[in-house]
């Protein structure tokens, strides 16, 4: 038994999480909602035998009962998602919100997917691609000792940030540095994001600071560090350690690359995977709380 | 060369790319003794900020000796004539920066992107502009781009509303006719009332010809620092190229000799180390890597007994860009343990 889904957003990220929900044990993706007619994306979902519409969420609301969407993936923008996901939760539909609009509570899998379960959001947030490649080495030294401040620099190839998230990148930093403090544990949280241009493009780099409060214990840090990575690498195989551990005086330094499927974008895209398979992960949770019978179908007029 | 008769605006740089050459540790009250030195020699317009802009401290690039709040506070209300600018790196900074630097009163903010991603800037030009600021954009490491793909990307920028576009030699990489191509290219296609502007760095020692030639092509605004105080080998040194405009009858409203003792007397005094074209300096005007790097690259080059000149070269191959400051450990941390490796070997 799966539950139905939908896609809203038909860009880079909406495309790439279709492809790895049709593999889904749990999720079964029934439509994506785009708003250019022309969009690769739409095109992709038609040939794998989803329903689309170019005409926005609401021309998705009519089919939600008939089609029985349980749950929907926003990857559409900041400033268009609050409106989805008044309209989606309107009508009971579970939303996992995609874009860095954070208005549900924050999920990032390996460190607090268990903490959501039984809770009865409604809407939950993915953070960032750069938050789901950082926050949980800065929880993985958090949880070993307090972290002053943690600061987290996400570099990703030109092609594979798209236009929402070029229009949105205050949004990023921001909810980036949310993200690191209340999953990641660290007192003061920053983000940094550069796009690279060069070309064969650069797989996704990010890089990882903390400071700690007190001298860092090593030993303790790095074996955190390195079963984090174990767990990251459960859903994304290409999450890699290319450098640290590093530790000069009570700065803590993690250098990591993300080499995707390559399901959507080439491999150099790990920022769209590891946002899609944490985001997918997040609606199998959900999913598997529906058929359990342990959540119920969360509409405000039901 | 002729370019009598002609007026060029004179943007001073030491307070914000000199930054980077003293580690971000220029005090309120340097700052505010060499801006107001600037001031009375006539210079226009000082930028104050963080060297990698609003919102730049951070572990990966440094923290500073004040925040920039103090900074523009402190320099602000001292200025008679000049006005202050301050630099904003969208993906580090955020239009919440924008907003507390406008609250501190400056007249100009400069949003700065790589020269091919000009549309991260959008959300922060419209409210520059919104806000009633003298906005640029900045295009950094525009010796990476052909002229044409500059232009494209100043379009996009003044269609956002800025009112003048920079091309920004962060590499000190360009030749003269390199400048000449792109600001022709930019002042034939932008509009009419676009200012354009260069932003040089004298890694190859050709700060003074590329801004000349700069202005040859139509540039109404030219950076430099008063004693060169900048990233690399420093900015265009920018009371030697006043004396220069004064000989050659261009019209910049500052005063040769006072901006000499500024440089002489209130600038060089403040420097960690002689601003020039070491080696190092060179390698990055050479290879065209970002001049930020440079200190970055020294201090990482001694912790692991790896030469400075070498991980700047690698950087320059990875084609890293500015900003990618997180890359010059990665990359010693590599050599270090590919030369142990190698030893092992042996």
């Amino acid at each position: 038994m799966k539950v139905n889904a939908a896609l809203v957003g038909s860009g880079n990220i909406g495309t790439d999480l279709m492809m790895k929900a049709l593999r889904s044990d749990w999720v079964n993706p029934v439509w994506m909602v785009g708003i250019d007619p022309d969009s690769d994306g739409l095109a992709k979902a038609r040939q794998s035998g989803l329903k689309t519409t170019h005409a926005g969420v609401d021309a998705l609301l009519d089919h939600i009962e008939t089609d029985d969407v349980k749950i929907a993936f926003d990857a559409t923008s900041a400033y268009v998602h609050p409106e989805n996901s008044r309209k989606l939760e309107q009508r009971g539909v579970l939303v996992v919100d995609l874009t860095p609009a954070a208005i549900g509570p924050y999920c990032v899998p390996p460190v607090n997917l268990q903490e959501h379960i039984g809770r009865q959001e409604t809407n939950v947030n993915m953070v960032s691609c750069g938050g789901q490649a950082t926050i949980p080495l800065v929880a993985a030294v958090s949880r070993v000792q307090p972290v002053k401040y943690a600061e987290i620099v996400a570099t990703v190839a030109s092609k594979s940030a798209g236009p929402g998230t070029r229009k949105n990148i205050d949004e990023f930093t921001r909810t980036t540095a949310n993200g690191i403090e209340r999953v990641g544990g660290a007192k003061q949280g920053k983000a940094i994001i550069i796009l690279n241009p060069a070309e064969p493009p650069m797989i996704m780099r990010d890089t990882i600071h903390c400071l700690t409060e007190d001298t860092p214990d090593e030993a303790a840090i790095t074996g955190s560090v390195r079963e984090m990575i174990g767990e990251v690498q459960k859903y994304v195989p290409g999450y890699r350690l290319k450098n640290g551990p590093v530790f000069d005086g009570r700065r803590v330094s993690i250098f990591m690359e993300v080499k995707g499927l390559g399901d959507y974008l080439p491999e150099y895209a790990g920022n769209l995977d590891i946002m899609t398979a944490a985001a997918l992960r997040t609606g199998e949770m959900l999913a598997e709380e529906m058929i359990n019978g342990t959540l119920r179908q969360a509409a405000v007029n039901a | 060369m002729d370019l009598t008769g002609k007026t060029v605006k004179l943007h001073d740089m030491c307070l914000r790319d000199g930054m980077h050459a003293k580690r971000h540790q220029i005090t309120t009250e340097q700052m505010v003794s060499v801006a107001s030195a600037l001031d009375d020699a006539g210079i226009h317009l000082i930028e104050v900020t963080h060297g990698d802009g609003l919102g730049g401290a951070s572990i990966n690039y440094g923290f500073p000796a004040s925040t920039d709040e103090d900074y523009l506070q402190a320099v602000v209300p001292r200025m008679k004539n000049a006005k202050v600018s301050a630099l904003l790196l969208p993906g580090i900074g955020t239009v919440d920066h924008l907003n507390m630097a406008r609250d501190c009163g400056v007249h100009t903010i400069r949003v700065a992107t790589h020269c091919t991603e000009a549309d991260v800037s959008e959300q922060h030009i419209s409210s520059a502009r919104q806000l009633g600021l003298d906005t640029v954009g900045f295009l950094m490491m525009a010796h990476m781009v052909e002229p044409q793909q500059l232009l494209e990307q100043g379009k996009l920028m003044e269609a956002y509303g800025a009112n003048c576009i920079y091309c920004t030699d962060s590499a000190g990489y360009m030749l003269p006719d390199d400048v000449s191509a792109r600001i022709g290219t930019l002042r034939a296609g932008l509009e009419k009332d676009t200012e354009i502007g260069f932003h040089g760095h004298h890694n190859l020692a050709m700060g003074i010809a590329n801004s000349l030639a700069a202005i040859e092509a139509g540039a109404d605004r030219i950076d430099g620092s008063a004693a060169g105080l900048g990233a690399g080998a420093g900015n265009t040194p920018l009371e030697v190229f006043n004396a220069v405009l004064d000989r050659m009858g261009v019209k910049t409203g500052v005063d040769v000799f006072k901006l000499m003792n500024v440089a002489e007397d209130v600038v060089v005094p403040i420097m960690d180390q002689l601003i020039r074209v070491d080696r190092d300096s060179l390698i990055m005007g050479y290879a065209g890597v970002y001049s930020s790097f440079l200190l970055h690259a020294k201090r990482v080059g001694e912790k692991y007994r790896i030469p400075s000149g070498d991980i700047l070269v690698e950087l320059g191959k990875m084609k890293t860009i500015g900003g990618q400051e997180d890359m010059i450990e990665d990359v010693a941390l590599n050599m270090a343990r590919a030369r142990r490796e190698l030893k092992v070997a042996q």
